[in-house]
C-alpha cells in the first residue's frame, strides 16, 4: 500500500499547492484573457509577508493566520496597481501584455533580492502543524493537510463568490458579453480592478503556504508561474472545476513519477505529459462552448 | 487583400508599379527603389561595420564579446521572423539555442578528448563510458549537419504537434517557455550525459584549430558575423517573397487565410523550424566564442533574453532584432560591469516601456515621431 499511498497523498499536497498558485491565474487569465506572468510573484509576495508577520509576531501560530488575510490584501493591492499602471492600456495586445508582465516579475525579483537577501529565510510552521497522521501507514504530515485544506477553501470561496455574489454575476457577465453587460450598467472598467486585485490577492494566499513548505526565496515565483500555467491551460481556459482537477492530476502524477525516477526527471516528464495532452485536446479538460472561430 | 506590414511589403510595392492604371498616382522612382532595396543598402552598412571596421579596431576581448551578440543575433532574427511577421510568440529558442550549443560543444569536447577517449567529466561524475549518442559527434562534419538537422526535425514536429492543433497566441508562449524549462531541468538532471549544471567547458580546440590562437579567434567572430549577414539577407529575401506576404496575412487574418485556401499552420510551421535552426546555429556560434555552454544559457532566462533584443529593435523589422540583440547583449555587459546586480531592473524596464509606448520597437520611432508632428501640426 506504501507504494500508493505515499505519493498519492504527497501528490494531493503539491496539487493543492498548485491549485493555490494557479486559481489567481485562472480568473486573470481565464476571465479576463490577461496573461500575468508577474503572478509568481505575487506568490514569492505572499511568503515574504508571512516572513514579515512571523518577524512581527513572534507565535508562529498565531503569525500565519494573521498573514493569509495580509498576504491577500498586500498582493492584492500590488495587482491593483499593476492593472491601472500597465495592464490596462493594453488589454488588445495579450502577447505584448506577457512581456510587459515579465518585465514586472524581473523587476520584483530584483527587489525582493535587494530587500532580503539573495538566499530565502525560513518561516517556522506553527506547532499544531507540526504533528503528523497515519493514513493507510503513511505517516502524513499536517502541514500537507492545511495545504490541502486552505486551497480547497480558497477554491470554494472563489467558486462562491463567482456564483453567488452580486459581485460573480458582474464578472460573468462581464466574461460572457462585454459590451452586453456594459449596456446592462454594469461598469466593466471596475469589474475588471477588482477581478485583478482577487486573482493576485489569491496568489498571495498561496504564498503564504508555500512558504510554509519551502521557506521564502526570491526565485519562488518562476518556479511555480509555468507549472501553474500548464495547469490552468490543461483545466481549460477559465473553467474553475478544470483547475482544480488538473492541478490534482499534474500533482499526483509529478509525484508517481518521482517516485519511479527522481525529482526533476518527474519535472520534465510530467511537461512532456502535458505537451501530449495539449496536442490531443488543445481546448483542455472543459471549455465554454462559443460560436467564435477555432 | 490590405495586408498591414509594420513596413511596408516591398513586393506589393513592386507589383503595383507594373499594374497600376494610368491616372493613379505612383511614388517616384527613387522612393520606390528605396522601398525595395533599401533593406538590402541597410544590411550593406550592417555587413561593413561588422565585418571590415571591427575586426580592424577593437580589441580582441570586445570582439569576442561582438561575437557573442551575434550569436544572439542570429537567434534573435528567428524569432522577430516567427514573432513579428508570424505572431508566435516563442519563449523557448532557447531550447534551440541549445541543441546547436550542446553538439558543438560534444564535438569540441570529444576534439579535447582526443581519439578514442572520452570526455574528462565523465570519468569525474561517471563511470568513464560514453553514451553511445556522444560517438557520431567525433566527426566535424556529422556535428555540422547535425546543427541544422536536429533542430530542423525536432521543431518540424513539435511543430506539426501543437501548430496543426491550432494552439497559438498566448498558449504557444506558455507552451514553448516551458520546453525551455524542462530542457534546462533535463540538462541539469543528466550531469553523466551533459555535464549536468556545470555545462561543457574547457575546449582547445575548433575543428582543429587553436582555440587560444588570436587569429583563430578573428576568424570564429567572422563566421558569426558572417552569418548573421547572411541571414538577414536570407530573411530580406523571405520578406518580400509571396511567402513572407503570406505569413504576414496569417499574422494579421488567420482566419481569413484559411478561408482563402491555405493552410496556416504549415504557413507557420516554416517560420518556426527556420526560427529554430537560426537560434541552433546562434548556440554552434556561442559556444566557441564564449568558452562554455551551460543549462543557464538555454533556460527560461536566457530565452527570454533573446527576446529582449527583438523588442528593442523591432520585431517586425528586418534589422531590428539583430541590431537590438547587439545591443542588449552591449547593454547587458556595460550595464554589469558599473551596476553588477542591477541588470534584472534594466531588463524588466525595457520590457515594460518597449511594450507600453513603444511596440514597434526602436525602428517604429521614426513613424511615431512623424505621426505625433503630424498631430501637433
Amino acid at each position: 500500500m506504501d507504494v500508493l499511498t505515499t505519493p498519492l497523498l504527497t501528490g494531493t499536497a503539491t496539487g493543492a499547492i498548485l491549485l493555490l498558485a494557479a486559481l489567481g491565474l485562472t480568473l486573470t487569465f481565464g476571465q479576463m484573457g490577461v496573461i500575468n506572468m508577474a503572478n509568481g510573484e505575487f506568490l514569492m509576495i505572499g511568503a515574504y509577508v508571512a516572513y514579515m508577520t512571523q518577524q512581527v509576531i513572534s507565535g508562529a501560530g498565531v503569525s500565519i493566520l494573521v498573514a493569509l488575510p495580509v498576504a491577500f490584501v498586500f498582493a492584492g493591492l500590488l495587482g491593483l496597481i499593476l492593472e491601472v499602471t500597465i495592464i490596462q492600456w493594453m488589454y488588445q495586445r495579450p502577447l505584448d501584455t506577457l512581456l510587459a508582465t515579465v518585465g514586472v516579475s524581473l523587476v520584483l525579483q530584483q527587489a525582493a533580492r535587494d530587500i532580503f537577501g539573495a538566499q530565502g529565510d525560513p518561516v517556522t510552521a506553527p506547532s499544531w502543524m507540526g504533528g503528523r497522521i497515519s493514513v493507510f501507514g503513511y505517516e502524513w504530515p499536517h502541514r500537507q493537510l492545511f495545504t490541502i485544506l486552505l486551497a480547497l477553501g480558497a477554491f470554494a470561496a472563489l467558486n462562491a463568490v463567482l456564483k453567488y455574489s452580486s459581485f460573480g454575476r458582474r464578472i460573468r457577465a462581464t466574461v460572457q458579453n462585454r459590451e452586453l453587460a456594459e449596456t446592462m450598467g454594469i461598469s466593466t472598467r471596475n469589474v475588471d480592478r477588482l477581478t485583478f486585485f482577487l486573482g493576485s490577492g489569491l496568489a498571495g494566499v498561496g504564498g503564504v503556504a508555500i512558504a510554509l513548505i519551502s521557506g521564502t526565496n526570491p526565485t519562488l515565483g518562476i518556479s511555480y508561474i509555468i507549472p501553474a500555467f500548464l495547469v490552468v491551460v490543461v483545466g481549460g481556459v477559465g473553467q474553475l472545476k478544470g483547475t482544480l482537477i488538473a492541478a490534482w492530476a499534474v500533482g499526483v502524477v509529478t509525484a508517481f513519477l518521482t517516485d519511479w525516477t527522481s525529482g526533476s526527471m518527474a519535472q520534465v516528464l510530467t511537461f512532456a505529459l502535458v505537451v501530449v495532452f495539449l496536442t490531443v485536446r488543445p481546448q483542455g479538460l472543459f471549455t465554454v462552448r462559443t460560436r467564435s472561430l477555432a | 487583400m490590405t495586408v498591414t506590414a509594420a513596413s511596408t511589403p516591398e513586393a506589393a510595392a513592386t507589383d503595383a508599379a507594373t499594374t497600376a492604371p494610368a491616372g493613379i498616382r505612383r511614388k517616384p522612382l527613387p522612393a520606390r527603389l528605396f522601398t525595395t532595396y533599401g533593406g538590402l543598402v541597410a544590411i550593406g552598412v550592417l555587413a561593413y561595420v561588422l565585418m571590415v571596421w571591427a575586426p580592424g579596431s577593437m580589441s580582441p576581448f570586445r570582439l569576442g564579446n561582438l561575437g557573442k551578440y551575434c550569436a544572439f543575433a542570429l537567434a534573435s532574427m528567428g524569432i522577430g521572423l516567427a514573432w513579428g511577421r508570424g505572431g508566435m510568440l516563442l519563449m523557448g529558442q532557447g531550447v534551440f539555442f541549445g541543441i546547436g550549443g550542446y553538439a558543438m560543444a560534444m564535438h569540441m569536447k570529444l576534439e579535447a578528448a582526443g581519439a578514442g577517449n572520452v570526455p574528462d567529466f565523465m570519468q569525474l561524475y561517471g563511470d568513464g563510458t560514453m553514451p553511445f549518442w556522444w560517438e557520431p559527434f567525433r566527426s566535424g562534419a556529422f556535428t555540422i549537419f547535425a546543427i541544422v538537422a536536429v533542430p530542423a526535425v525536432v521543431s518540424l514536429l513539435l511543430g506539426l504537434a501543437i501548430l496543426k492543433r491550432r494552439v497559438k497566441g498566448a498558449y504557444l508562449a506558455i507552451l514553448t517557455q516551458a520546453l525551455a524549462v524542462a530542457f534546462a531541468t533535463l540538462l541539469v538532471a543528466t550531469i553523466k550525459e551533459t555535464g549536468g549544471f556545470n555545462g561543457l567547458n574547457t575546449f582547445t580546440t575548433f575543428f582543429g584549430h587553436n582555440l587560444y590562437d588570436p587569429e583563430v579567434k578573428k576568424n570564429i567572430y567572422r563566421i558569426a558575423a558572417g552569418l548573421v549577414i547572411v541571414f538577414l539577407v536570407i530573411l530580406w529575401q523571405l520578406y518580400r517573397s509571396r511567402y513572407g506576404e503570406l505569413l504576414v496575412a496569417t499574422r494579421d487574418a488567420e482566419e481569413r487565410i484559411r478561408f482563402l485556401g491555405y493552410d496556416p499552420a504549415n504557413i507557420k510551421l516554416f517560420a518556426f523550424v527556420v526560427a529554430a535552426v537560426m537560434a541552433s546555429i546562434g548556440g554552434a556560434l556561442f559556444v566557441p566564442i564564449a568558452g562554455i555552454i551551460s543549462p543557464t544559457n538555454v533556460d527560461a532566462a536566457a530565452s527570454i533574453l533573446l527576446i529582449a533584443g527583438v523588442a528593442l529593435g523591432g520585431r517586425a523589422s528586418l534589422l531590428g532584432p539583430a541590431i537590438g540583440a547587439i545591443a542588449v547583449g552591449y547593454g547587458r555587459s556595460s550595464l554589469s560591469e558599473k551596476y553588477p546586480d542591477n541588470w534584472s531592473y534594466f531588463q524588466g524596464a525595457l520590457f515594460i516601456l518597449v511594450m507600453l509606448f513603444l511596440p514597434g520597437g526602436i525602428s517604429s520611432l521614426w513613424s511615431k515621431l512623424k505621426s505625433l508632428a503630424g498631430r501637433v501640426r
